[in-house]
């Protein structure tokens, strides 16, 4: 992707907030993936240069935590939560309405590109379970109706 | 004059439609309070009254104008109104000493939080030295919070008396237990009462820094705290000279990544290095080489944010709640399929079933309970037969179930335990660090005879398949360096105890 270059100087400059700031990856990987939406590739040589680390355990990292995406997501990021609290209330059921309507496994993004899906387990609303977070806000006391409206809702601003 | 107006801002009122009821009543709510926790109302609307806060709730958007018309009138006919807050039985036969300003104070006012006793620890620390300090935090019975209850003055006395050019704070923060939200209530709702204790961490063990590790999925909390420890640090609780002490200390917010792992103390330090969150094995103890291989003292939220108190009241003050060796309250959190879902903070020793029949109010589908998963995805799943076991580490661990971070997920007899056995060994087998084979493989394994064994098609091939998984649990069990890998197996073992019918067995098969 030639246009990721573009974003270098975006990188770097982030990269400059961080210097000197002791274990910093995190961090830094968070910043990049909230203004860019996700790790670009091209970022990867300046982050692991900037470090003095190698670009192999930059990629380590990256894989290992769920949070970061390596391409960009759709226009909406919906994670389902798919824990023990929310099953008990039925979030499995609220997991299959998801799997019919938007033609997906738990993981992906639907054809439309309006939608990427993801499970998460647990998001502290167990209190008032099924919960789901859709674009970094959380709706608790879910049910199939909100989560139709909800998802007509990411469907129509197309 | 229209009264004052409190409506809750945490993330969970706000899921549930705090901030529509807000703009219905846009000028007329004076302050966001934090939470009370009583979740099943909200979002809870508080208007003062001569006799006290008088409650409304669970609200929506459309019930404000007919709620804003009988504050003109007579409050309580309105059909949400329920009477005083705080005569609410939920509320008022609870010991809130952690939660006591929850409901009460603005989480970003130090005004607030000072009126409220705020500081007092704080204050006193400084006032009685580091020894003495560590000395009330030992004899308090305090244990830690965050699962394995180990006792926090050994921990304080073992990184005070370690000298080292720098020793750091970590709190942890990473809840990942589903059923569980106490910590996230605290760090919305009461900020400055973690940076109280964190400070008080500080001075006393010689640490001149400490880092907050917030998981990704509590971006209300990052925010809050972050402003709370701005305006901490602008008034001279934090930075070169704590409170008076002639002591630096000074901390930061670092956010997770959405790996349950990190929630493991030595992985959630190699995390906060920069690397994957892969767990350490112990010796050495983060005690003595910790964040950047040097002295730190690992807490929880809660265990952390119980200090203030203890100094400010004394240890005897704290040991005089609770039983055993579980000493002082607990904030249980009531959560899955529970009809008054929320936060109950009480003494150690009340029974499991007091707490979800009396407070919890038994299940919200009205169905049969069938169990209650105390303590989080490794926690055994606990019949009713059992529910008369106090609220105790000792009791519980006597019944082979923990009490963990204090979580209670009730479901009701529609659940089936055998798939949620399944998804115990699923969890583990995603969110596993992969150090070893034990956890990592096993796990894998596991879903897999759990599938083999609910598709087979007779007694024999059922039977050889609950050998292999008893057998393929023991393994992880007893050869996993941590609890994850450790503890998956406790709620595999209890669904196929308690209930063998959802695995296709007879009783007998199960038990063999
Ligand atoms: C798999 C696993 C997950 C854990 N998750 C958490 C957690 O989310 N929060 C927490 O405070 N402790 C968690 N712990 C416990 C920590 O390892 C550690 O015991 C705790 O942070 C110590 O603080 P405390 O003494 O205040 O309990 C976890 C442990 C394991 C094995
Ligand atoms: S038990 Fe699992 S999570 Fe724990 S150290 Fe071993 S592989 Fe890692
Ligand atoms: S289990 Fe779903 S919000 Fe906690």
């Amino acid at each position: 992707m030639p246009d990721e270059m573009l974003q270098l100087p975006l990188v770097n400059s982030l990269l400059e907030r961080h210097k000197g700031s002791a274990g910093a990856l995190l961090p830094i990987l968070h910043d990049i993936q909230e203004r860019i939406g996700y790790i670009p590739d091209a970022a990867i040589p300046e982050i692991a240069h900037a470090l003095n680390q190698s670009q192999a355990e930059i990629r380590g990292v990256i894989s290992f935590y769920h949070d970061f995406r390596t391409a960009p997501p759709a226009r909406h990021i919906l994670r389902l939560c798919r824990a023990e609290s929310c099953k008990s209330r039925g979030a499995e059921e609220l997991a299959a309405q998801l799997r019919e309507r938007l033609q997906l496994d738990d993981h992906g993004s639907s054809a439309d590109g309006s939608i990427s899906l993801r499970p998460v387990y647990c998001l502290g609303a167990c209190a008032c379970s099924p919960a789901l977070e859709l674009d970094g806000r959380v709706h608790a006391r879910l049910s199939a109706e909100r989560l139709d409206a909800l998802l007509d809702a990411c469907r129509e601003d197309a | 004059m229209m009264p004052s107006l409190y409506l809750p801002s945490d993330s969970l009122a706000r899921a549930v439609g705090a901030d529509e009821v807000a703009v219905a009543l846009i000028t007329q709510a004076r302050e966001r309070n934090l939470p009370r926790g009583l979740y099943w109302l909200e979002p809870l609307l508080e208007v003062d009254s001569p006799q006290g806060r008088i409650g409304f709730g669970p609200l929506t958007a459309a019930d404000v104008p007919s709620v804003l018309e009988a504050l003109q009138g007579d409050p309580s006919a309105h059909p949400l109104a329920f009477g005083l807050v705080e005569e609410l039985p939920y509320l008022k036969t609870q010991q809130r000493l952690l939660f006591a300003r929850a409901g009460i104070t603005r989480p970003l006012s130090l005004d607030d939080y000072r009126a409220h006793g705020g500081f007092e620890g704080l204050t006193r620390a400084v006032a009685v030295g580091g020894e003495q300090t560590a000395t009330e935090v030992f004899d308090s019975g305090l244990r830690g919070r965050g699962g394995a209850a180990f006792p926090a003055g050994i921990k304080w006395r073992t990184v005070r008396a370690t000298e080292a050019a720098q020793k750091y704070i970590v709190c942890n923060a990473d809840e990942g237990d589903s059923g569980t939200f106490a910590d996230r209530m605290l760090m919305e709702g009461d900020p400055f009462l973690l940076i109280e204790g964190m400070a008080i961490a500080g001075i006393t063990v010689g640490a001149t820094y400490g880092y907050i590790y917030v998981r990704s999925e509590y971006p209300d909390a990052v925010a809050t705290l972050r402003q709370a420890l701005n305006l901490a640090r602008a008034a001279g609780y934090l930075g070169a000279n704590v409170g008076g002490s002639g002591q630096a200390f000074d901390m930061e917010v670092r956010v997770g990544a959405g790996a349950y792992i990190c929630g493991e103390e030595t992985a959630l330090l190699d995390s906060l290095e920069g690397k994957r969150g892969v767990v350490r094995a112990k010796p050495p103890i983060p005690a003595l080489k910790g964040l950047f291989g040097l002295p730190t003292l690992v807490h929880n939220v809660l265990t952390l944010a119980s200090v203030p108190l203890i100094l400010a009241k004394g240890a005897q003050f704290y040991r005089d709640y609770g039983m055993g060796r579980s000493l002082g309250t607990m904030p249980f959190q009531l959560a899955g399929n529970i009809r008054h879902g929320g936060l109950v903070e009480r003494a150690f020793g009340l029974t499991l079933r007091e707490l979800v029949e009396d407070y919890g109010g038994g299940t919200a589908s009205g169905r049969p309970l069938k169990a209650a998963q105390v303590g989080g995805p490794l926690g055994a799943w606990v019949p009713p037969s059992q529910f008369d076991t106090p609220l105790d580490y000792e009791a519980f661990a006597g019944i082979g179930a923990m009490l963990g971070h204090g979580g209670v997920v009730v479901a009701d007899d529609s659940l089936d335990m055998a798939q949620m056995a399944r998804f115990a060994l699923q969890f583990c087998a995603e969110e596993s660090c992969g150090k070893c084979t034990p956890c990592r493989i096993g796990s894998t394994r596991g879903v897999e005879v759990i599938d083999r064994l609910l598709a087979a098609p007779d007694q024999s091939g059922r039977d050889e398949q609950v050998i292999i998984l008893k057998d393929l649990c023991d393994t992880m069990q007893y050869g996993s360096l941590c609890a994850l890998g450790g503890m998956a197996p406790f709620p595999v073992a209890s669904a196929l105890k308690y209930f063998p019918a959802d695995f296709g067995l007879q009783a007998s098969e199960a038990d063999q």
